[in-house]
């Protein structure tokens, strides 16, 4: 294949085209022979500096990005708003100013404001790597969700792939919309109206407020995590009805067909939005999930660090 | 040196008058005075194939002084307004101090005076501080000058509040420009609720927190009688509300912006903060009743809501920036391009959208009759240029349309019979 990657920053499966994240995926399979060595270590990032700015907290994504970039050899220096300057006023453009001025590579950021990446890259030659903002985008889940159904079903195109619960408040479900719609999957989207707005169908996604509708032709089933602060802000009555209505549960379950597989980005609420049992189950790809986050990781920090110009 | 001119073989359009024919404009002393009885020592303005108007109002303007003098000053925002071709600005009262009461009115017309290029007209808070508890002095600021209220920036949720407001403000034959918007349904939104909110996943800001609020004004000017203008009306519904009332002949108005006019929330989708504003852009379909809307005369002023802001308070992520945009200096162009030159409309009713409509609001004699304060802007139609912010008068740069090709501008403002802005040999 010819096809060489040229984009300095990660913001959004939205901007990339199919065959860019064909290339990505194709570059996660390789990385994954890493980790499965006995020595779990390459030399592609060494020399290259990666700060990891999480205005937003997180663990499991950070931790991920950590480990990605350690296995790739960067150098690596980890940023929270409360340590940043951020928490003296400084402005987000000018702390990531001085980031770029001590001559860093990349810098992998996670933020609450929706766009704030794509903000801040437009004034950044070093390269950006978005690990979430706002409900707008998490491009790294999506790539992992959709290497995970590529893996186990051997393609993506033709697929029909459900996506359960708070759709409005959901940068993984806008993630995972932009990439399977690019690589020929269908998408239905399940959930309360308060929670699945039907703009989405402006797209070319099904949205279905029942359950056993939603998931009856579904290939694959992406839970989210329900959160209960949405409850105080009034998208619906209680957890209990919600689970009792949208969760996937052993009553719930034979909605699916027998060979679809069970997602979830974690962390998961047990007995919500997906009973334990199942979440354990031979359907459920979850933890999978989360090996597969490492080497899609480790591609991007490699694609993406080989355009920023030095 | 401006003491004594003739704008001569210009095309007059006073909408008040019903006039539009190439006659002279002649000014004396600040004033307008019989063109047929002047002298050799006039200076003459040669205005052909130009627009000469009776001078345009904007009836929306932050010009942030006492408060936020990094943002603009009355210096600034009037060199800007005389720039843009405005004669006159209503400055919103939601400075810091508010302006709610007479001492602040007084402070205004004194820095007005003494630094600002157009004419200045007062507007009082409806409610103190603007906070939408008690009510402000509204006799106190009647007596003091102003010619309309607002609490613009904020809406009165309390309805009992707004009806005892409109109620009170008649007594004083003052007009209520409302904001309109309903506080709960605006929740923490930050742009236009539909697809493109959607879409990025932002907060959105609903239609309908304006149209309910738009919906209960109309009703409380039915039941107190009292004028209310709905302040930058923004969506489809808004507008059908305020056609359905006048057809009524309700005491109601409505104003659009050139922003309202020309763009959509699409544009939201570069991240940039100059699409960030209160009303957000609405949808295509919005756009497009609100232009309809101006072309019938359902909406009868156009207002800018020139909203200066530092560099620094918009160069942040997109949901931690303040509303808001500059327009003085961009309103004639983009809305004879929208309204005259795509949308056909008649010169004279452009015109009446920047003068009679909103003198009618101020009940200000607002024409070119001799004996009447000189107040002119002329308009070339042809004129085609480039739009460049880092020429504006105003402090602020925060505007969208910096480097947009446009067509038509104000190539002379007389304001006070003093000639602030001249494009012309």
């Amino acid at each position: 294949m010819s096809f060489t990657w040229n984009r300095k920053d990660l913001l959004s499966l939205y901007d990339l085209r199919p065959e860019e994240i064909t290339y990505l995926l194709d570059t996660a399979e390789e990385f994954k022979k890493v980790s499965q060595r006995k020595v779990k270590k390459v030399p592609a990032l060494r020399g290259k500096t990666v700060v990891n700015f999480f205005v937003e907290p997180s663990t499991r994504t950070r931790v991920s990005f950590e480990l990605a970039e350690q296995r790739l050899s960067a150098d690596i220096i980890n940023m929270s708003a409360s340590v940043s300057s951020l928490t003296k006023g400084e402005t987000l453009l000018d702390t990531v100013k001085n980031i770029e001025a001590l001559q860093v590579d990349l810098v992998v950021m996670r933020h609450s404001a929706t766009g704030a990446q794509n903000f801040i890259a437009k004034h950044l030659k070093c390269g950006v790597i978005n690990a979430g903002d706002g409900a707008h985008s998490h491009p790294t889940q999506a790539l992992l969700d959709i290497f995970t159904i590529r893996e186990k079903k051997g393609r993506i195109e033709g697929l029909k792939v459900a996506i359960v619960g708070d759709i409005l408040h959901s940068r993984v479900a806008r993630s995972n919309i932009w990439g399977l719609l690019k690589l020929g999957a269908s998408v239905t989207l399940v959930g309360p109206a308060t929670l699945v707005p039907k703009e989405f169908e402006q797209v070319g996604v099904r949205v279905c407020h029942n359950l056993q509708e939603g998931l009856a032709d579904a290939d694959v089933v992406n839970l989210l995590r329900i959160q209960h602060e949405r409850q105080a802000a009034g998208f619906f009555p209680s957890i209990n009805e919600y689970a009792r209505f949208f969760g996937i549960n052993e009553h719930t379950v034979k909605f699916m067909k027998p060979d679809a597989m069970v997602m979830h980005p974690g962390p998961i609420n047990r007995g919500v939005e997906l009973e334990g049992s199942i979440a354990d189950g031979p359907q459920s790809v979850i933890l999978e999930q989360v090996t597969n986050g490492l080497a899609v990781r480790m591609a991007v920090l490699f694609l993406v660090a080989g355009c920023v110009q030095k | 040196m401006n003491d004594k001119f003739c704008l001569v073989n210009g095309r007059v359009v006073d909408p008040a008058r019903n006039l539009d024919e190439v006659m002279p404009v002649a000014v004396n002393r600040g004033v307008i005075v019989d063109a047929a009885k002047i002298d050799d020592s006039y200076r003459r303005i040669d205005c052909t194939g130009k627009i000469v108007c009776p001078g345009f109002i904007d009836l929306h303007v932050h010009l942030r002084q006492p408060g936020n003098v990094a943002a603009e000053t009355i210096a600034s925002g009037t060199a800007a307004a005389a720039a843009g071709g405005f004669t006159a600005v209503v400055a919103m009262p939601n400075t810091s101090p508010a302006a709610d009461n007479a001492g602040a009115i007084e402070y205004l017309r004194q820095m007005a005076a003494r630094t600002g290029m157009v004419r200045v007209i007062p507007c009082g808070c409806l409610t103190k501080n603007y906070a939408g508890e008690e009510m402000a002095g509204i006799g106190s600021l009647a007596q003091a000058g102003v010619l309309a209220l607002s609490d613009d920036g904020k809406c009165i949720q309390d309805h009992s509040l707004m009806r005892h407001v409109m109620q009170y403000a008649r007594s004083f034959h003052l007009p209520v420009l409302d904001h309109c918007e309903e506080n709960s349904l605006k929740g923490g939104g930050v742009m236009h609720e539909g697809t493109w909110s959607v879409l990025l996943g932002m907060s959105g800001i609903p239609s309908i927190a304006e149209e309910l609020i738009v919906a209960r004004d109309i009703m409380l000017a039915r039941d107190t009688g009292c004028r209310i203008h709905i302040q930058h009306a923004s969506t489809a519904g808004s507008v059908n509300l305020i056609r359905a009332a006048r057809k009524k002949n309700l005491p109601v108005t409505g104003e659009a912006t050139p922003h309202h006019l020309t763009l959509t929330d699409e544009m939201v989708k570069t991240y940039d903060t100059n699409y960030k504003m209160n009303p957000p852009l609405r949808s295509e379909e919005d756009r497009k009743a609100l232009v309809k809307a101006v072309l019938d005369g359902t909406i009868t002023v156009i207002a800018t809501d020139h909203a200066p802001h530092t560099q620094t308070a918009k160069l942040v992520e997109f949901d931690n920036a303040p509303f808001g945009i500059i327009g003085l200096e961009t309103a004639v162009p983009l809305t004879l391009g929208v309204l005259v030159h795509k949308g056909r409309m008649p010169i004279s009713k452009y015109v009446s959208c920047f003068t009679a409509g909103p003198a009618q609001i101020l009940s200000l004699d607002w024409d070119l009759a001799p004996g009447r304060e000189a107040n002119v802007t002329v308009l070339d139609l042809e004129d085609e240029f480039t739009i460049d912010a880092s020429k504006f008068k105003s402090k602020a740069r925060n505007t969208p349309f910096d480097h947009w090709k446009c067509k038509g501008r104000a190539v002379l403002t007389v304001s006070q019979g003093r000639i602030v802005h001249s494009l012309l040999d």
